[in-house]
């Protein structure tokens, strides 16, 4: 079973996301994600002033197997990037939903947060796709 | 097993010694007196400095580390891994065509342009198709080149909407791939449980942006897409064109047409269904056949004849060409050995290329079913290769698809086709070929029910598979995370 | 029945398995409308002697003439030893070394193979090869796209001077993605430096030049290397990997050095062979890794630790990101890039090295044999190993009056290069000797002396 933390959003593609205190949005893949990619040997991140709207393919994680698009969860400006990712690519597997972050971005409309799924409705997914 | 297998080999460059070198095999002097020194370079490369015998033991000890067709039974789903014949390299390779340069006059390639010719028609009879093109270096190219052709068509016609390309979900990753190279947008529709096209979902994925679909029939499943027709007046009804995918043409030499299927534009794997060498990844050629409407857009350059004399047909005889796609003309040593090959068959051997390869299929298939294998589509006849799928041996035991592609080179084996299609888990793409015995089928089938039975008494065996091969299950994600892609000296 | 080994008893013991009582049941599920019986126009079956008969007269009719044609493929002599090698079955009938273990013998040959790529081109990283020098150039366009994609540079800037055959393979394959080659013109058979755009910054995506030139000149490659990355365009180097023996590698042009190099890697031991099967090879930066297409292997551990050869960064490739690959090639050109690296290692840098200044100063000999002529002037020096000869009248029918004398005397530049006038390109490999060079000026002289041309 993966781990769905109560304190975050999420989205039916596999990304996490968590509402900062200057009102930034941290944004990573669900430990479900990075066990189906298997261990990620390489993280393709924007530059910082990208702008992605919702559902823009904004990175790219990738496995001996697998590479899988990260799609923009809400739309916005990316401020930061998680640079360690580019030498540490298994810190997105042993810590998806804290070190193993990608990316942080300024939300052009705040709200868009209420949109995302919640963890109840998520581990719904998660439920659905194992049927 | 394969007990006589040496364990390992140092690297050409960890047995060189300064000054060593083979001088025999180069011009005596180096001098470059009329060249600017500074564009020369300063220190010569390091490349190794070796004897020719070191040279002959090193490769020769290298090819002994390889599985091949000609060492082992090599069943390779899609990729029909058939006998090569040896005469079709010796003739390939005689010294009039191996020594004429590609830009030397016609007048002195009329022997080699005969038989490109000929190969030419040959391939428009064994497909049903109008026109051939021979210049496409790879199945990959002549897709490209099959939907570039496409592409040229509708924009002939002033129809530039026409930019989605339909695939289906079980298709080659080539497919998509080569859409977007031409500029195309992809659109996937499912397959059915029985694996054929969905066709509700074909019918509501066409429209007016349709450029074409892409399809191999017999599919990627094994199994003969039986409502073709019914495919190609959807596709052709809304406008768009149907391009064939001939990864499979093995399956139905003879027994099929797929000009008389409906289809627009074919691409030919010559390494797959006219037994050129696949070569450890090439060369292959792409061979690409095309009905009327397409023909005026063939990639160039084309053999034609004249007066009984063969020349060249370029741009100024095909103005509306999607041009050319390599230096000269194409993998052109390749195809001398698939003509050599279809005149050594003739029409009733290629015939039989097809009944073989599907009896040998359809036989090792039955095997497997009686010694308890689930097979992807048990209600189908297999084509010339079917799939196997271990799901319920993995949910079982935890023995996955690649723990028994392993253990079967501990047999002495080759192992099939895994993880594809991508639609069906824990698969073995299994394709024996035409060449094969049905001794050595048998022996397959008894090596696959043995690993079953240890997957269930002795799991953990399996695991550790391969043991025999000169390394054992490599690194894959130390090999992607901390790269070495070239030997370097050391400073 | 040829190559296909079963007995009747076999076929009828194997469809009794099946439960089936003839061949034409295995194909019952192919609709009736659509099964064939057979093919009009192809012949019946011959016998191997027959096959060799016919192969025999047929290549008989080829090859013949004295060959002084260069052009992107050059006549160089083949050790022995490189194809009683490379035609190993253990070689020749093996696949893309998918299973690992069982392929150690092509993925380390292809590992030494990059290596020695890389050793040639001061670059860092190469892949196991492409089709030809002209896709490999086209591979390398997209690749300087992909690069500068997020910036959406999508033009380049190319030097007439690099071969009109790659260009014209490159605008076919990049055509399809609104991609624009941007030609530059020429001032004495090499890139104008003052028709380099002043604007060139944030426009294009690389420059990209060949060394020696489809002209046979040479590029002041430092310069314009260092101009290119002052504008923040990447370098692509076209080169021929045996002139590197000799010429400075494009890694170590200028302060940067090149960002890509790609070529025709034909001259490393493979034949002539009427226009293929070559090999296309290409070399990148280790930044632009992720960019590369085609196969690439990588040395790693197996789990004893002990070394062992894979092919890696596959999540590029088609068969892993289908739509969003970076090519769609599959394969490389693996026995081709099995009788280079056997070529390499039998020369050696110094072998490599002989033979390559061994054609340039046979080309000089013939340059200067051929412009004592009248009516012949070497267009531009200085050269590699590939010349331009200006005539005083048409080359076509300069070139059909050698060619009846039995010598493939060289390239009519009249199509390509229309401002040179009547212009030949003409190249002498190390196997052409004094004498054969006598015999081209000789008929060089007969034609021009002739009433045949005027």
């Amino acid at each position: 079973m993966s781990e769905v933390p109560e304190n975050l959003k999420y989205t039916s593609d596999h990304e996490w996301c968590r509402l900062e205190d200057d009102g930034s949005v941290t944004v990573g893949i669900t430990d479900h994600a990075q066990q189906a990619l298997g261990e990620l040997v390489y993280v393709e991140l924007p530059e910082v002033g990208a702008e992605f709207a919702a559902g823009d393919a904004c990175a790219v994680v990738e496995s001996v197997k697998a590479a899988s698009d990260v799609y923009a969860p809400l739309g916005g400006e990316v401020v930061e990037v998680n640079e360690q990712l580019e030498g540490e690519p298994e810190l997105v597997n042993s810590s998806p939903y804290d070190e193993g972050w990608l990316l942080r971005l300024t939300p052009a409309d705040p709200a868009a947060m209420d949109e995302l799924l919640d963890p109840e409705n998520y581990e719904q997914v998660l439920a659905e796709a194992s049927d | 097993m394969s007990p006589e297998m040496p364990l390992r080999e140092d690297l050409i460059f960890e047995q060189s010694a300064a000054g060593r070198g083979s001088p025999a095999l180069a011009p005596a002097s180096g001098e470059a007196p009329g060249l600017p020194p500074g564009l020369l370079r300063s220190v010569p490369a390091a490349l190794p400095e070796v004897s020719e015998l070191q040279v002959v033991r090193h490769y020769t000890r290298l090819s002994q580390l390889n599985y091949s067709i000609d060492t082992h039974f090599y069943p390779l789903g899609s990729c029909t891994m058939k006998y090569n014949p040896k005469v079709c390299n010796r003739l390939a390779m005689l010294p009039g065509f191996l020594g004429r340069h590609p830009l030397a006059p016609e007048a002195d390639g009329q022997g080699v342009m005969a038989c490109l010719y000929e190969l030419q028609a040959m391939l428009a009879a064994v497909t049903g198709m109008q026109a051939f093109s021979l210049t496409p270096m790879a199945g990959a190219q002549g897709e490209f080149a099959g939907v570039a052709m496409i592409m040229a068509y509708h924009r002939s016609r002033g129809d530039h909407e026409r930019r989605e390309i339909i695939v289906p979900d079980a298709a080659h990753g080539t497919n998509p791939a080569t859409a977007t190279m031409c500029g195309c947008s992809v659109r996937e529709i499912p397959t059915d449980a029985d694996g054929d096209i969905d066709l509700p979902a074909l019918r509501a994925a066409v429209g007016p942006q349709t450029a074409g679909i892409m399809l191999t029939n017999p599919s990627t499943l094994g199994v003969f897409e039986r409502r073709i027709r019914e495919v190609a007046d959807i596709v052709h009804e809304a406008g768009g064109l149907l391009y064939y995918d001939g990864a499979n043409l093995n399956a139905i030499l003879g027994r099929a047409l797929p000009g008389a299927m409906g289809f627009d534009v074919i691409h030919v794997n010559l390494h797959k269904t006219f037994s050129t060498p696949h070569g450890g990844g090439g060369p292959g050629s792409g061979a690409v056949g095309v009905g009327r409407r397409l023909e005026p857009f063939l990639p160039l350059p084309i053999v034609g004849r004249e007066n009984g004399r063969y020349r060249w047909l370029g741009e100024a005889e095909r103005p509306q060409s999607i041009g050319r796609l390599s230096a000269f003309m194409g993998n052109t040593g390749i195809l001398l050995r698939a003509y050599v090959y279809m005149r050594l068959l003739g029409a009733e051997g290629m015939r039989r290329v097809a009944d073989y390869a599907t009896l040998n299929a359809n036989y090792l298939m039955h095997r497997l079913r009686e010694a308890g294998f689930r097979l992807a589509y048990p209600a189908r006849r297999a084509s010339h290769e079917f799939i196997v799928t271990l799901k319920d041996l993995h949910r079982e035991t935890g023995v996955t698809a690649m723990d028994v592609a392993k253990a079967l080179l501990d047999r002495g084996f080759h192992a099939p086709t895994t993880y594809f299609p991508l639609l069906v888990p824990e698969c073995l793409l299994i394709e024996p070929t035409e060449t094969e015995s049905p001794e050595t089928l048998d022996a397959f089938a008894e090596a696959l029910a043995e690993i079953r039975e240890l997957a269930r008494s002795d799991p953990e065996q399996l695991r550790r598979a391969p043991l025999s091969t000169p390394v054992r299950r490599l690194d894959d994600v130390r090999a992607a995370r901390q790269l070495d892609l070239a030997w370097r000296p050391a400073d | 029945m040829p190559y296909i080994p079963h007995t009747p008893e076999d076929t009828a013991r194997m469809l009794a398995a099946i439960g089936l009582d003839s061949i034409d049941e295995l194909f019952d599920e192919i609709p009736p409308a659509l099964r064939a019986e057979g093919f009009a126009g192809v012949p019946a079956g011959i016998d191997e002697a027959a096959a060799a008969r016919l192969m025999q007269s047929r290549a008989a009719q080829d090859g013949r003439s004295l060959c002084f044609v260069g052009a992107g493929a050059y006549d160089h002599y083949i050790p022995a030893a490189v194809w009683d090698l490379a035609a190993r079955g253990e070689f020749y009938s093996a696949y893309t070394p998918y299973q690992a273990e069982a392929s150690q013998g092509t993925l380390q040959l292809i590992y030494e193979y990059q290596s020695m790529m890389c050793a040639l081109t001061g670059m860092e990283v190469s892949n196991a090869s492409l089709y030809d020098g002209a896709t490999a150039f086209a591979e390398a366009c997209l690749m300087a796209v992909r690069a500068n994609r997020r910036a959406g540079r999508r033009r380049i800037l190319v030097s007439r001077a690099l071969s009109p055959v790659y260009r014209r393979v490159a605008e076919t394959i990049v055509a399809g993605q609104d991609i624009e080659l941007v030609e530059l013109p020429l001032r004495d058979g090499r890139l104008d430096p003052d028709a380099l755009p002043a604007d060139a910054a944030g426009q294009y995506a690389a420059l990209a030049l060949q060394q020696p030139s489809y002209l046979g000149t040479l590029e002041d490659v430092d310069r314009l290397s260092d101009w290119a990355a002052a504008q923040g365009l990447l370098l692509i180097a076209v080169c021929n990997p045996l002139s590197l023996a000799v010429l400075k590698p494009p890694g170590e042009w200028g302060e940067a050095g090149a960002d890509i190099a790609c070529g025709e890697g034909q001259p490393l031991g493979i034949p002539l062979s009427s226009g293929g099967p070559y090999f296309g090879y290409i070399v990148s930066r280790e930044r632009l890794v992720r960019q590369m297409p085609g196969r690439i292997v990588g040395r790693t551990v197996d789990v004893d630790g002990r070394p062992g050869f894979t092919l890696t960064l596959q999540a590029r490739e088609q068969h892993i990101r289908r739509s969003k690959a970076t090519s769609n090639i599959c394969t490389n050109q693996g026995l081709m890039v099995t009788a280079a690296t056997i070529y390499m290692s039998l020369l050696g840098a110094e072998g490599l090295q002989r033979t390559a200044a061994a054609c340039h100063a046979n080309t000089a000999r013939l340059a200067a044999r051929l412009a004592a002529l009248d009516g012949v002037r070497i267009a531009f020096e200085p050269f590699f190993h590939e010349v331009v000869l200006q005539l005083d009248r048409p080359a076509a029918a300069v070139l059909a009056g050698l060619a009846e004398r039995g010598i493939a005397a060289g390239v009519d530049l009249g199509d390509s290069y229309p401002e040179l006038g009547p212009a030949i390109l003409s190249c002498a490999t190390e196997q052409r000797s004094d004498a054969d060079i006598e015999v081209y000026a000789a008929a060089l002289a007969e034609v021009l002396d002739s009433s045949e041309v005027a």
